[in-house]
């Protein structure tokens, strides 16, 4: 696999024969701030699309065909559409907590974001606990959603706001546990030595059986975590008109609908990363010759395939079920999805201590 | 050098915010008119204030939450280690997850986790 680190350690030496060590470091920020904003903003008009063409499919339409082939530039029309209209702040609002939400929302997307595996040395954050900063990231965004719903001053924002804080602390619950049954399998919450080491073989592979179900509550906890599927119902369209957003025009909307896809792509890939494999080309034990040409197949290519196609399970889910109602959403976490995690956590344990997995 | 590229990241979530909030004031129209500051309720005026009393039902969930979050954090490094712990281990979290099993059968026996 081809090692980042080694461009990234030319460009800091290049820029050391430059500058002073204070600016380079300060450039090299500078960078990566605008490499995650490009990213970013990539990913999302890339999903939004994405979701348009594949929710289209399901329903036999089309889906975006009139603007640039196949419909391409759609998206990005749309967001320059969003970014021409008015910012405004309605009549009896709390101003300070109205404006800060989208600033929670955004600052939780991003700091997961960045903690993601792209490819070999090419991790922006990469703490030895990383993924439970990861998962402590990720829940500074229901304080911005609970934010939003609160100062809003309208009745269908804070039903939204309280269904999705209510929906969302629940199953990062089970999120969570199905991410520690994969840490007791790895033995490390470091997300480069968690990724390095599934060289020999994927995790959802070596821990066979509780991985898989680990896998499957990972699935439907992070589609909740995402308000999307059949757990969309704190925007619930046909009684909420937007739930928590909807007194946000323009981009303050904007904001919420950039951090939803962009969750989406968040929880794929962290999918992707524990359950998966990370940037790890898929072996094969025995067949020599199909694992080299797999080693050629760059790490983000890798990286984003299987993203993408844990993107695409999601959307299949969101497409194919019918709407939750808030006591059914309730039950299934904790009567249900509660238990089976904490059983599988214990199976988990069991086979590692034992030393059954593979 | 990994805390400078945490403090990295929440400077460019702010600023991304930021800027972007700032273009689409200086790109965007600015109109004013009595009705559209008003707060939206399907064209009819808004009856009483939106702070008001709420459901106690979200409030118990929120406290079984964060009885079981707080049980994670602590999960969290003996998952690190379970490897080395052995069987030892594995009876000291077995006890401490029936205890916190117990728990749930208990809020589950009380009718906490029905809706009413």
């Amino acid at each position: 696999m081809f090692d980042f680190s080694i461009v990234t350690n030319w460009i800091h030496e290049w820029l050391l024969s430059l500058m002073p060590e204070g600016w380079a470091i300060f450039v090299e920020c500078v960078a990566v701030g605008i490499g995650i904003i490009l990213l970013y903003a990539l990913l999302a008009i890339i999903l939004i699309f994405m979701e348009r063409k594949v929710c289209a499919a399901f329903q036999c339409r089309l889906g975006p065909t009139r603007v640039g082939p196949w419909g391409t530039i759609q998206v990005i029309c749309d967001v320059l559409k969003m970014l021409t209209k008015e910012i405004f702040t309605p009549k009896g609002v709390d101003k300070k907590l109205y404006n800060l939400a989208p600033y929670m929302i955004l600052l939780a997307s991003f700091l997961t974001f960045a903690c993601l595996p792209v490819s070999k040395g090419l991790e922006v954050l990469d703490f030895n606990v990383g993924i439970f900063f990861l998962l402590a990231a990720s829940s500074i965004g229901v304080v911005g959603i609970l934010l939003a719903g609160w100062s809003s001053n309208n009745k269908f924002s804070i039903i939204g706001a309280m269904r999705s804080g209510a929906q969302i602390i629940s199953y990062e619950l089970s999120a969570g546990m199905a991410i520690l049954t994969m840490v007791v399998l790895a033995g490390t919450m470091q997300i480069s030595e968690m990724v390095s080491g599934q060289a020999s073989g994927w995790l959802i592979f070596t821990g066979h059986i509780p991985a898989l179900i680990a896998f499957v509550i990972y699935l439907i906890a992070g589609n909740a975590e995402c308000n999307r599927g059949p757990f969309d119902l704190p925007e619930a369209e046909s009684e909420l008109t937007a739930g928590y957003h909807t007194e946000y025009s323009g981009m303050g909307f904007g904001f919420f609908y950039l951090a939803e896809y962009l969750n989406l792509f968040i929880v794929a890939a962290i999918a992707a990363t524990v359950f998966l494999g990370g940037w790890m080309p898929l072996h094969i034990p025995g067949l020599d010759g199909f694992n080299t040409v797999m080693d050629y197949i760059p790490g983000f290519v890798w990286y984003f395939g299987k993203a993408f196609f844990v993107v695409f399970l999601m959307m299949w889910m969101r497409w194919s079920f019918p709407r939750l109602r808030i006591d059914q959403i309730l039950a299934l976490e904790w009567k249900y999805l509660v238990p089976i995690s904490m059983v599988n956590l214990l199976l988990m344990a069991v086979i590692v201590t034992l030393g059954w997995h593979f | 050098m990994n805390f400078t590229m945490l403090v990295t990241v929440v400077l460019t979530a702010i600023a991304f915010v930021a800027i972007v909030v700032l273009l689409s004031w200086l790109i965007s129209p600015r109109s004013y008119n009595e009705q559209k500051m008003e707060p939206y309720e399907c064209g009819i005026p808004t009856r009483g204030g939106s702070w008001m009393k709420f459901r106690v039902g979200y409030y118990l969930f929120a406290i079984l939450f964060l009885m079981f979050e707080v049980e994670t954090v602590f999960l969290f490094p003996w998952a690190v280690v379970t490897r080395d712990l052995g069987v030892a281990g594995l009876m000291g979290v077995l006890f401490f997850l029936f205890i916190l099993i117990l728990g749930l059968a208990y809020a589950w026996r009380k009718g906490a986790l029905r809706w009413k």
